[in-house]
C-alpha cells in the first residue's frame, strides 16, 4: 500500500482543533518594545477567535500525517489527463525563495526592483517567442483566469471596432468545462459546436454558425480526445472570415513546445498554463499563473501591468541606471497597455510561480523544450499501443499528449471507468480523469507527461490488464476499490445533502 | 536538461511498439507549413549557472530583509515562522494536483476543511470556500454572488471609495459585460458612510465596504447591514486577517458576505504573488456561493472522511449557467495561511495584532509631533495610517532610500489625485522600535533637505 506509508496507525487523522488544548501555543512573538497605545472602543473589540491551540511539535506531526495521506507527483504517477502532471524540479523551489526576490513589495519604486522586473520581461519575451505572440501579460493566475482575460480581451477588441453584434462564442464540445462559463462570465452567449468522427471539429456545422454575430472560437488544440484538429487551417480561415477571433486553450501546450507556435497556426489569443506546461507545482489546486499571449492587434488590450523595455538614453526612465555612462542602459518599467482591460487581479501576476517557470524555460532552451513535447507526445502514444487491447481508444489516430479510452470490459456490464479509476488506487497509481470528456462515454483520459519513464508506463499497462481480468473474474474487487487507501470509498451524496463545511465543536 | 528519462533503446523500443519510425513522425497532423519551427531562445543553462544567475538577478532589487519597508497597502511584510515553510515543503503538499481523488486526497481535504473552519472562526461567518485567486478577485467574485443572488434583476453595486484601488479596478474589469452601474466610489472622494448609504435603492445588489479601509481606518460598520439589508441588498465586507485578530468579525455585525486577502498569515510578500484571497458567506446563500467547497462524510467503513462537495455549483457541472470558471485555486497558500493560524493560535493572534497595533500607533504618534506632518487621526486605525507630508511623497521616498536605507510607505496620490503629498504608512511586528526611530528621524531631516 502506497498511499499511506509511514503512517503507523489507520489513515484518519484528527482534526487540529481535537488537538487543542487551552494554553498552548506553536509561535514566539517578539516583546512590545513601544508604549502600548490605547487600543479602540469595545464596541469594535473582539472576543476571542476560536483558533486551535498546539505546540509546535503536535503542529508539525498534524500537518506531516496529513500529507501522507495524500498523492502526489512526487509520491508515484499521476496520469491525470488534460492537467500535465509532470515532474517540479526542486530547483525551481530554491530559485523562488532566494530572498532578493521573495522579500520585495509590490509596491516598491520600480528602480528598486529592476531584477523581477527583468525577470518578468524575459519571461513575458520566452513566451512570446515560445507562443507566436506579439504579446503576454503575466497578470492572470489561473488557466480559467486567462481564459476571461481572453475573452474579456476579444469582446474589447470588437466593442473598439464598433462590433456590438458580436455575442457568441462557439466552443466545440470537446473543449475544456471551463469554457462555457467563462463565456457566461464576459456575458456572452455560448454556443456548442459537435465534433465529427474524427473527433474534429465539426466543419459543415462550424460553417453555418459563422456571421457577424460571432466574437470568436474557443479552441482547445489538441483537443481533449488528445487530438490535433486535422482541418485547423479551414477553421481558423473560416472564424476568420466571418470577423471573429480565435481563443487557444493552453492547457495543452504540453504537446506543442517546439512542435508548432499557436501564433502562426492562426490563434489570436492563448493562455499558458505556467503550472502544467512549465513545471511549476499545482499545490493541491493551485497557485498556478496563467499568462496570456496575444496577436499584434490585440497587444492594446492586454491586462496590466505589463513590463516594458526602456532605454534610459531615449527616455527620461527616472531610474539609476547610470545612463551617461552607458549607452546600451535599458531599464524595466510596468505600463498599462493603451485599450488595456483592466486589471484582473491585484498587483502584477503569481510572481513566484513566475519565477520557477523562468527557471525552467532557460534550463531546458529550445531543444529541450521541443524534446518535452517529443516525449510526452511518445510517451502517450506508446502507452496507447500498450493498452489498446485491453480498452477501446476514443478515436484510431495519431494522438498528441494524452489520448481517451472507454473504460468498459466486454463481459463485464458492471464495471464502470470509476470502477477501474479507483481499483488503480490499490495498484499504487493515480486514477486518470474521469469522465471526461463528456462526448466520451465512461472516459478514461490518459496524460503520461514526458517525465515518466517506459518502465512506469510499462507497469501501468500491466496493472491496467490486471484489472480487465479482475473485472471478469471478480467484478466486486473493483466496486468495492479501493481496498488500500487511508479511507474506503467516501459517501459523496451524503456531504452533499448534509452539508458539514467547518468543524463545529465535539 | 529535460528530466526525462528516456535512453536511446527505450525510444526505440517505443516508437517500433508505436509503429512508426521516427519521433517526428508523431506529427504529421500539425500543418507542414508551421511544423517544427525555430524557437530563438537563450542557451540552455545548467542548475548551478541558472541559480547564480537568479541569485544575482535578485540582488538587483532592494528587499525588505536589508532595508526596513513601511509599505502595506494591501501586501503586508510579517514574520513567517520557519514550520510553515518547512510544512509547506513537503512534496506531498506541493506536488499534488486538485484532490478529484479524494480517498488518496485527505491530506489536501483536511487541510482546506481546516482552513474553511479558521476562515469562519475569523470572520464570524457560517460557510468559507477553499480560497480565491486573491483579495480583489474574491471581492469581485463577491459581487457576482450577490448579482446572482438577487436573480439579476439588480443592477447596482455601491463601491466604497475607501476600497482598495485595484481592487475597484478588479470588480470593474471583471463585470465588464455585465452592463451594471457602479456608483459611489467616484469621482469624489466621501469617505462617510452616510454617503454610499444614500445610494442604496430597490436596483442595488450590493455595497461593498472595507474595514479596515484602504487608509487602515477601522470603520465602525454598526447598523449597516440594516440599513443595506432594508432595500434587499446584501453587505460585502472586505477585510484583513491579522486585523481580525482583535477587530470585531463582519460576521457580527451582519455581513452577507465577507472576502479579503490572506497573504499576511503564512505567505511572503513575493513582489505581490501568489497570494490568496478568502470568501465567506451565510449558510443560506452557499449554493451561490463559486469556488471550491470540502465537505465531512463517511466513508464506506463508516469512518470520517472529506470530499469535494456541493460541485453542482461549480463550472464544469452548470457550464454556461455557472457564475463563475474558477477551479484552480491558491490552495497552498490557504495551506500557509492555515498552518500560521493554527501556529498563533487564539492568543497568539491576538497578540500578533496588539503588536502591530501599538508599534503603528507609536510611529503615528512620533510622526505627528514633527513639524511639517499631520497624521490623519479622525478616525481609529489599525497598522496604517495616512501621514500629509511637507513635500511630494515621491521626493520623500527617495531621500528615505538613499540617505536612509528606508522604503518609505505608498503614495496615495496614485489613485486619489486630491491627496498629494498623503503617505500611507504600515507598521507590524517586523519593524523594531529603532527603525521607528530612524523613520522619524528621516521625516524630519527630509521636510528640511526636500521641502527647502
Amino acid at each position: 500500500m502506497k498511499a499511506n506509508r509511514g503512517v503507523p496507525c489507520a489513515g484518519v487523522e484528527p482534526l487540529i482543533y481535537e488537538l487543542s488544548k487551552p494554553g498552548r501555543m506553536a509561535t514566539t512573538l517578539p516583546a512590545l518594545d513601544v508604549p502600548q497605545a490605547e487600543l479602540p472602543p469595545a464596541e469594535l473589540i473582539r472576543d476571542e477567535v476560536d483558533l486551535p491551540e498546539v505546540d509546535e511539535l503536535t503542529l508539525v506531526r498534524h500537518y506531516m500525517h496529513l500529507s501522507q495521506l495524500n498523492w502526489a507527483i512526487d509520491v508515484g504517477f499521476y496520469p491525470l489527463g488534460s492537467c500535465t502532471m509532470k515532474y517540479n524540479p526542486k530547483v525551481n523551489e530554491a530559485a523562488a525563495r532566494l530572498p532578493g526576490f521573495a522579500l520585495t513589495h509590490p509596491y516598491q519604486e520600480v528602480h528598486t526592483v529592476q531584477g523581477n522586473l527583468r525577470l518578468m520581461y524575459e519571461l513575458q519575451e520566452m513566451l512570446k517567442e515560445i507562443g507566436g505572440f506579439a504579446g503576454v501579460s503575466l497578470q492572470p493566475s489561473a488557466g480559467a483566469h486567462g481564459e476571461l482575460t481572453g475573452v474579456l480581451i476579444m469582446r474589447a477588441w470588437h466593442l473598439d471596432r464598433g462590433e456590438r453584434q458580436r455575442t457568441r462564442i462557439l466552443v466545440p464540445d470537446s473543449a475544456h468545462g471551463t469554457n462555457p462559463a467563462t463565456t457566461s462570465m464576459a456575458g456572452l452567449e455560448v454556443v456548442e459546436v459537435p465534433s465529427d468522427k474524427r473527433g474534429n471539429v465539426d466543419l459543415e456545422v462550424l460553417r453555418g454558425l459563422c456571421n457577424e454575430t460571432v466574437c470568436g472560437l474557443m479552441l482547445t488544440n489538441p483537443n481533449t480526445l488528445g487530438l490535433f484538429e486535422e482541418q485547423l487551417t479551414e477553421v481558423v480561415a473560416l472564424i476568420h472570415g466571418c470577423g471573429g477571433l480565435v481563443y487557444g486553450d493552453g492547457a495543452n501546450l504540453n504537446a506543442l513546445l517546439g512542435i508548432a507556435k499557436p501564433g502562426d497556426l492562426g490563434f489570436d489569443v492563448m493562455h499558458f498554463n505556467l503550472h502544467k506546461t512549465f513545471s511549476t507545482p499545482h499545490g493541491g489546486g493551485g497557485p498556478g499563473a496563467g499568462a496570456v499571449g496575444v496577436s499584434a492587434a490585440l497587444t492594446p488590450f492586454l491586462p496590466g501591468p505589463i513590463v516594458e523595455l526602456r532605454r534610459c538614453r531615449e527616455s527620461d526612465c527616472g531610474c539609476d541606471c547610470a545612463a551617461e555612462l552607458d549607452e546600451e542602459a535599458v531599464c524595466f518599467h510596468l505600463t498599462m497597455p493603451e485599450k488595456s482591460i483592466g486589471r484582473v487581479k491585484a498587483f502584477y501576476g503569481n510572481f513566484a510561480v513566475l519565477v520557477r517557470a523562468y527557471t525552467y524555460i532557460r534550463m531546458l532552451g529550445a531543444a529541450g523544450l521541443r524534446q518535452v513535447s517529443e516525449m510526452a507526445v511518445l510517451n502517450a502514444n506508446y502507452l496507447k499501443s500498450r493498452i489498446r487491447d485491453l480498452f477501446p481508444v476514443s478515436h484510431d489516430r495519431t494522438h498528441m499528449h494524452e489520448f481517451v479510452v472507454k473504460g468498459i470490459v466486454p463481459g463485464a456490464p458492471g464495471v464502470h471507468a470509476l470502477d477501474i479509476a479507483k481499483r488503480l488506487i490499490d495498484y499504487g497509481f493515480h486514477p486518470p480523469t474521469n469522465y471526461f470528456p463528456l462526448i466520451v462515454p465512461e472516459a478514461l483520459m490518459i496524460e503520461p507527461t514526458e517525465t515518466e519513464s517506459k518502465e512506469v508506463l510499462d507497469a501501468f499497462a500491466e496493472a491496467l490488464r490486471a484489472i480487465r481480468d479482475e473485472a471478469l473474474t471478480d467484478p466486486e474487487l473493483l466496486h468495492q476499490a479501493p481496498h488500500t487507501a487511508p479511507v474506503r470509498r467516501l459517501d459523496e451524496v451524503r456531504a452533499a445533502r448534509q452539508p458539514i463545511l467547518r468543524w463545529q465543536g465535539a | 536538461m529535460s528530466y526525462i528519462p528516456h535512453t536511446e533503446a527505450d525510444r526505440a523500443e517505443m516508437l517500433a511498439a508505436i509503429g512508426v519510425a521516427r519521433v517526428e513522425d508523431l506529427f504529421h497532423d500539425v500543418p507542414a507549413a508551421c511544423r517544427f519551427p525555430t524557437l530563438n531562445l537563450p542557451e540552455p543553462l545548467s542548475e548551478m549557472e541558472i541559480l547564480a544567475e537568479l541569485e544575482a538577478m535578485s540582488e538587483e532589487n532592494l528587499d525588505v530583509g536589508h532595508y526596513p519597508c513601511f509599505l502595506g497597502a494591501g501586501a503586508y511584510h510579517h514574520y513567517v515562522p520557519r514550520v510553515v515553510d518547512h510544512l509547506l515543503s513537503r512534496s506531498e503538499f506541493y506536488t499534488a494536483y486538485t484532490p478529484y481523488q479524494p480517498e488518496i486526497s485527505q491530506g489536501t481535504l483536511q487541510s482546506i476543511f481546516e482552513y474553511q473552519s479558521m476562515i469562519c472562526a475569523l470572520t464570524g461567518m457560517e460557510v468559507a470556500n477553499a480560497s480565491h485567486y486573491d483579495g480583489a478577485t474574491s471581492t469581485a467574485e463577491a459581487v457576482i454572488m450577490a448579482l446572482s443572488v438577487g436573480r439579476g434583476k439588480r443592477r447596482r453595486v455601491i463601491l466604497s471609495p475607501t476600497l482598495h484601488p485595484e481592487y475597484r479596478a478588479v470588480v470593474r474589469t471583471y463585470t465588464r459585460g455585465m452592463e451594471l452601474e457602479i456608483v459611489g466610489d467616484e469621482p469624489a472622494l466621501n469617505t462617510d458612510l452616510e454617503a454610499l448609504i444614500s445610494l442604496l435603492d430597490p436596483n442595488t445588489a450590493c455595497l461593498i465596504v472595507q474595514t479596515p479601509n484602504f487608509f487602515g481606518q477601522i470603520e465602525d460598520l454598526t447598523g449597516l447591514a440594516d440599513r443595506v439589508h432594508a432595500v434587499g441588498a446584501m453587505l460585502i465586507v472586505v477585510t484583513e486577517p491579522v486585523s481580525l485578530g482583535l477587530l470585531r468579525p463582519p460576521g457580527d455585525y451582519g455581513a452577507d458576505i465577507v472576502v479579503g486577502e490572506g497573504q499576511g498569515l503564512g505567505n511572503g510578500l513575493n513582489f505581490g504573488g501568489p497570494y490568496l484571497g478568502f470568501f465567506a458567506c451565510r449558510e443560506k446563500d452557499v449554493r451561490k456561493m463559486a469556488g471550491r467547497l470540502v465537505g465531512q462524510t463517511v466513508d464506506a467503513e463508516g469512518r470520517r472522511g472529506f470530499v469535494l462537495t456541493l460541485s453542482t455549483r461549480e463550472q464544469h457541472i452548470r457550464r454556461e449557467k455557472a457564475t463563475s470558471n474558477i477551479c484552480t485555486n491558491e490552495a497552498l497558500c490557504a495551506l500557509a495561511m492555515a498552518i500560521h493560524l493554527a501556529a498563533l493560535g487564539k492568543t497568539g493572534l491576538r497578540t500578533l495584532a496588539e503588536l502591530c497595533y501599538h508599534k503603528a500607533h507609536y510611529a503615528a504618534g512620533r510622526i505627528a509631533s514633527l513639524e511639517g506632518y499631520r497624521v490623519w487621526n479622525d478616525r481609529p486605525f489599525f497598522h496604517e495610517f495616512v501621514v500629509h507630508c511637507p513635500a511630494p511623497v515621491v521626493a520623500i521616498n527617495d531621500y528615505l532610500l538613499e540617505e536612509w536605507g528606508l522604503i518609505g510607505g505608498y503614495d496615495l496620490e496614485r489613485d486619489y489625485p486630491h491627496l498629494a503629498n498623503h503617505m500611507l504608512l504600515c507598521v507590524t511586528e517586523v519593524i523594531r522600535r529603532q527603525e521607528i526611530e530612524a523613520l522619524v528621524e528621516a521625516l524630519d531631516e527630509a521636510r528640511k533637505e526636500v521641502a527647502a
